[in-house]
């Protein structure tokens, strides 16, 4: 039977209408009293933009099956290019002391941004490839070797954010595939000891959850051991790891955790985007007329804070919207995981979801101090080749697999 | 099944909730951010960019009694930086040190004044010279923050001949900084020191006005009047009118107190109080203080052994010798004791035997048998001596008290030393614990012993003597008038006493060589004894015409022996004046 293919049109005007957004955003942040580079990427970012519709209008003609079949050459070659980004790799713009850049003819690609692509993809193949959800621990290795390897690579430049887009992109799609929320908890407990060490009373109060939830959950034995053994190392040893963390991640965790404490130092470019975005009030500045912006008061305003710009020049409705257009986009395309014919679809589907909406969390979050400074790129709207191409091969993908679904590509979720 | 059609509607309702619940948080927490604190942060916005810039005001002009310029205000030229923090500072003034001389020291005083207002442009050099200026403006760019601006500078035009009584300026110290007075007062702003200029502050000073600028992150400036906002103009303080006589205060300084002379001169109307001449030598020229004193300058000025920043008018506290022989005398004739005609019982032969002291006369060969007023003309010792014990030392010391000999004049200039007289016989059994004789009094009837006055002082009391009994305050910028009678004399008396002095100042008195041909000068010399090796000190005070008095002058010179000399200072500048009047009013005549 041939299948009548539907594009689904909306995924695609409401991601043109957001980069069309962004790119008016990077043309404003360029617009600064004192010129900089900046003044003239808006015009590469069209560049990209152009290139990464390209793309989007190549992959969408991919099926599925075709996804499917180039996922494990394609994961290998993003582990061989992170490796590669180690040795050869070089800093660039905002984060000029990392190695996350290669170039590649004339072009300086990053990685890691397509390696969340193919990284979802491998976890979607891993994880639909089982009849059944993992229902323990020892189900899950599989899955989280294919996360934990990417992953080291890129906290080796380092490139924080990255890291937790993988964490969350891990997290979201074991739960797509059916994990339970006790398994979950358990799986991510290591962690949470390690968020909790700095207290030795919430320390002492979560083991005694998790020695509940163990109980309850009833894993087998060596796992429970095992669990129990990873919080106490993470609750013990956590001031051992923080010391072997780079100053400057120490400063930013630190400035995260108090940002009125050092004004002039780490703290100082949330404190000028706070600024920006709260002087914003209803209506904004004014399109490129901003003055934390304008006078270079507000830190990387083309990258990782240009939210902060539009906080400032079109204020809360201007951030309203772009914040609502995210939403519809990512009910959109949850609707797509849940409207998809196969596991491997969905997986995919969602975990590129998943993988926006902590983009937009972190990101966002950071420009208001919710989050810790980490340099993770607004989809759409931050300035860069990479991300860019990544995002649009992102919409063709979920564009195909909205095509190959059951029912209305309009219908949301809700 | 795990991905049953079921579980899978039910994670995507799960997984939308989230993300609906993940936007509707962020939503509220940019609402929060933007409407509720919009306020907060639009003023820190402001106050990123917003700089308010001092323009400061130029001082009240001070001019003499006729509107001749004493201190003005020139243009010049400052040079400031706006910090970030105190580091960026430093490094900035390390930079600026290649171009502009700056010390270490001055670097570290940089950063206390802006720690003490981070907001305030750090002022590093108040007064810059126009090569220092060109030199910055031309790497202005490498300076980010950096603010040179024209500053109104003070100047004054006859420099060291006026500095006794006009003072200085200089930029505020942190010290009274930290002083409950100085509050209104900001680091870098200039203050009067001395002088009318410490004196009259409050009408000097003006008031500073604001400029906003707007600067970019490195601090560059962007652009003025920003915000809408112009800028507040500085209000110039009102001009300050003194009593000076200008002519009189620069002939006074660069003629009569030419030849390193070391003293003081104070000369004024004796009717009004009106200073016409206040000089102190040796001076100094208060131009360069304006900026920064060079350690130079401050070495020179510190280590000169005729001490120019020590005021010998005001400040210098001197024994007045025989100058005091009238409030000796009128002492006695209040309490009856004495007339003008009366001789004393013991003639002078050079001396006079009191216990077993014998006290010595200046004039060895003695004056014989003589009466009041020749005494007086002749200083005679010896009759003032006996006069003295005739008064008693209780009446003595009520009398010169009441006389004003204990009191501060109340000159409008600061830090007046207040004279010293011994307030009754309490003080001398404190000073001398060890037993004392009535014999003080014969020193002190000669203006000797326990007795120091200022230049100032006898100035106010010769006022009185010219007027028949008012002593009138000093003043060197036209105030309210004050006047006391400080005693009380009979017009024949008052008459007898004035002759008496006019004939100190003739052939056969102690300053015959200080007459003034065709005007009667009435005063009396002063010759205060120092201890051996230091030569005494040379006093006169005086007026003229002596009937219908129009000048005053009391001096003091250091170290220069008998008083004639003092009196030949005082008739010069008493000629120059009344000379110099009277070619005015042929001028005014003529119009």
């Amino acid at each position: 039977m041939i299948r009548r293919h539907v594009t689904d049109y909306n995924l695609v005007l409401l991601a043109l209408v957001l980069s069309l957004f962004g790119l008016a955003m990077v043309y404003s942040a360029g617009q600064t009293d004192a010129p900089t580079a900046v003044a003239s990427v808006y015009k590469k970012q069209f560049i990209w933009l152009v290139l990464g519709i390209g793309c989007m209008l190549v992959i969408s003609r991919a099926s599925v099956r075709v996804l499917d079949w180039v996922t494990i050459p394609a994961y290998a070659l993003t582990l061989m290019l992170l490796a590669a980004t180690l040795v050869i790799g070089t800093g660039a713009g905002t984060a000029a002391s990392s190695k996350s850049w290669i170039g590649i003819g004339g072009f300086r690609l990053q990685p890691a941004e397509f390696a969340k692509i193919t990284v979802v993809l491998m976890l979607a193949r891993t994880l639909a490839s089982r009849r059944e959800a993992p229902k323990s621990l020892l189900d899950l290795w599989q899955p989280a070797v294919v996360v934990l390897i990417p992953w080291v690579l890129i906290m080796l430049q380092p490139d924080l954010g990255t890291g937790i887009a993988f964490i969350g992109i891990f997290f979201a799609m074991l739960f797509w595939a059916g994990v339970s929320w006790p398994l979950l908890l358990l799986v991510a407990s290591p962690g949470i000891s390690l968020l909790l060490a700095s207290s030795e009373k919430l320390w002492g109060g979560w083991f005694l959850l998790l020695l509940a939830l163990i109980l309850y959950y009833r894993p087998y034995l060596v796992e429970g051991v095992a669990l129990v053994i990873a919080n106490v190392v993470m609750g013990i040893l956590a001031p051992t790891l923080w010391n072997g963390l780079n100053p400057y991640q120490q400063k930013r965790l630190l400035t995260f955790l108090d940002p009125a404490a050092d004004p002039r130092g780490s703290a100082y470019h949330v404190l000028q985007s706070q600024t920006a975005i709260g002087s914003g009030g209803w209506f904004g500045q004014g399109f490129t007329d901003g003055s934390q912006k304008r006078l270079g008061f507000l830190p990387a305003q083309h990258t990782d804070f240009i939210h902060a710009v539009t906080g400032e020049e079109l204020g809360f409705i201007g951030v309203s919207v772009v914040l609502t257009l995210f939403l519809v986009l990512f009910l959109r395309t949850t609707n797509i995981a849940a409207r998809s014919n196969d596991a491997f679809s969905g997986l995919v589907a969602f975990g590129l979801t998943a993988s926006w909406l902590v983009h937009v969390m972190v990101n966002v979050g950071m420009t208001l101090s919710l989050m810790p400074v980490t340099g993770i790129p607004l989809p759409f709207f931050s300035y860069g080749g990479s991300f860019m191409l990544a995002s649009w091969l992102t919409v063709g993908i979920l564009l195909r697999i909205s095509s190959e679904g059951r029912g209305r590509a309009d219908s949301m979720a809700l | 099944m795990s991905f049953h059609p079921n579980e899978i509607a039910r994670r995507a309702r799960v997984a939308s909730f989230i993300i609906l619940g993940t936007f509707l948080f962020l939503v509220s927490a940019f609402f929060r951010t933007q409407v509720v604190h919009n306020e907060r942060f639009a003023l820190k916005s402001q106050q990123n960019r917003l700089r308010e810039v001092p323009l400061p005001a130029p001082r009240g002009i001070i001019r003499d009694r006729h509107g001749a310029v004493i201190a003005e205000n020139v243009p010049g030229y400052s040079v400031s930086l706006l910090g970030q923090s105190a580091d960026s500072l430093r490094a900035t003034l390390l930079r600026l040190s290649a171009t502009v001389p700056l010390a270490s020291s001055q670097i570290e005083e940089t950063i206390r004044k802006y720690r003490r207002d981070p907001t305030r442009p750090t002022v590093i050099l108040s007064d810059a010279d126009f090569a220092v200026i060109s030199v910055l403006e031309e790497h202005a760019l490498d300076f980010p923050g950096l603010i040179i601006q024209s500053a109104p500078k003070r100047a004054y035009p006859h420099g060291s001949a006026v500095a006794a009584f006009v003072g200085y300026t200089r930029e505020i110290t942190e010290g009274q900084l930290a002083a409950p007075q100085y509050a209104d007062y900001e680091p870098g702003q200039q203050i009067g020191v001395s002088g009318l200029e410490g004196q009259y502050e409050k009408l000097l000073r003006g008031q500073e006005g604001t400029r906003f600028i707007e600067y970019d992150a490195r601090g560059r400036e962007v652009r003025r009047g920003a915000g809408g906002r112009p800028d507040l103009a500085p209000l110039g303080a009102p001009d300050l009118n003194t009593n000076i006589d200008l002519a009189l205060q620069i002939y006074v300084a660069d003629s009569v107190f030419a030849d390193s002379l070391v003293g003081g001169m104070l000369a004024m109307n004796p009717r009004t109080g009106e200073v016409l001449a206040l000089h102190s030598a040796p001076s100094f020229d208060p131009n360069w203080f304006i900026g920064r004193l060079s350690d130079e300058r401050y070495n020179e000025l510190s280590s000169h052994p005729g001490k120019p920043l020590y005021n010998k008018v005001v400040q210098g506290r001197y024994p007045p010798a025989s100058t005091f022989k009238l409030a000796t005398a009128i002492i006695g004739m209040q309490n009856n004791v004495v007339k003008l005609n009366d001789r004393m019982p013991e003639p002078c032969r050079g001396g006079f035997m009191y216990g077993n002291r014998y006290f010595k006369c200046w004039e060895k060969n003695g004056h014989g048998d003589i009466t009041l007023s020749r005494a007086i003309e002749v200083s005679c010792d010896t009759y003032f001596y006996q006069l003295g014990i005739r008064i008693g030392l209780a009446r003595l010391l009520d009398g010169a008290t009441a006389m004003k000999f204990r009191e501060r004049t109340g000159i409008d200039l600061p830090g007046e030393s207040a004279p010293q007289w011994p307030v009754s016989r309490d003080y001398f059994d404190k000073r001398y614990p060890r037993g004392w004789t009535e014999a003080v009094i014969l020193n002190l009837s000669i203006g000797q012993g326990e007795n120091d006055q200022t230049v100032t002082n006898m100035a106010r009391f010769y006022s009185a003597l010219a007027t028949g009994g008012m002593a009138v305050r000093p003043e060197i910028v036209k105030g309210r008038l004050e006047r006391e009678q400080i005693f009380q004399l009979t017009t024949e008396q008052m008459t007898g006493l004035r002759n008496a002095l006019a004939g100190v100042v003739s052939a056969t008195g102690t300053a015959g060589s200080a007459a003034i041909q065709g005007v009667v000068l009435a005063g009396k010399t002063g010759t205060a004894q120092m201890p051996f090796p230091l030569a005494d000190h040379s006093w006169f005070v005086g007026f003229a015409p002596a009937d219908d008095p129009k000048i005053l002058v009391s001096v003091l010179l250091v170290n220069r022996e008998h008083g004639y000399n003092a009196a030949r200072a005082a008739k010069a500048a008493i000629e120059y004046y009344l000379k110099q009047r009277t070619v005015q009013l042929v001028d005014t005549e003529g119009q």
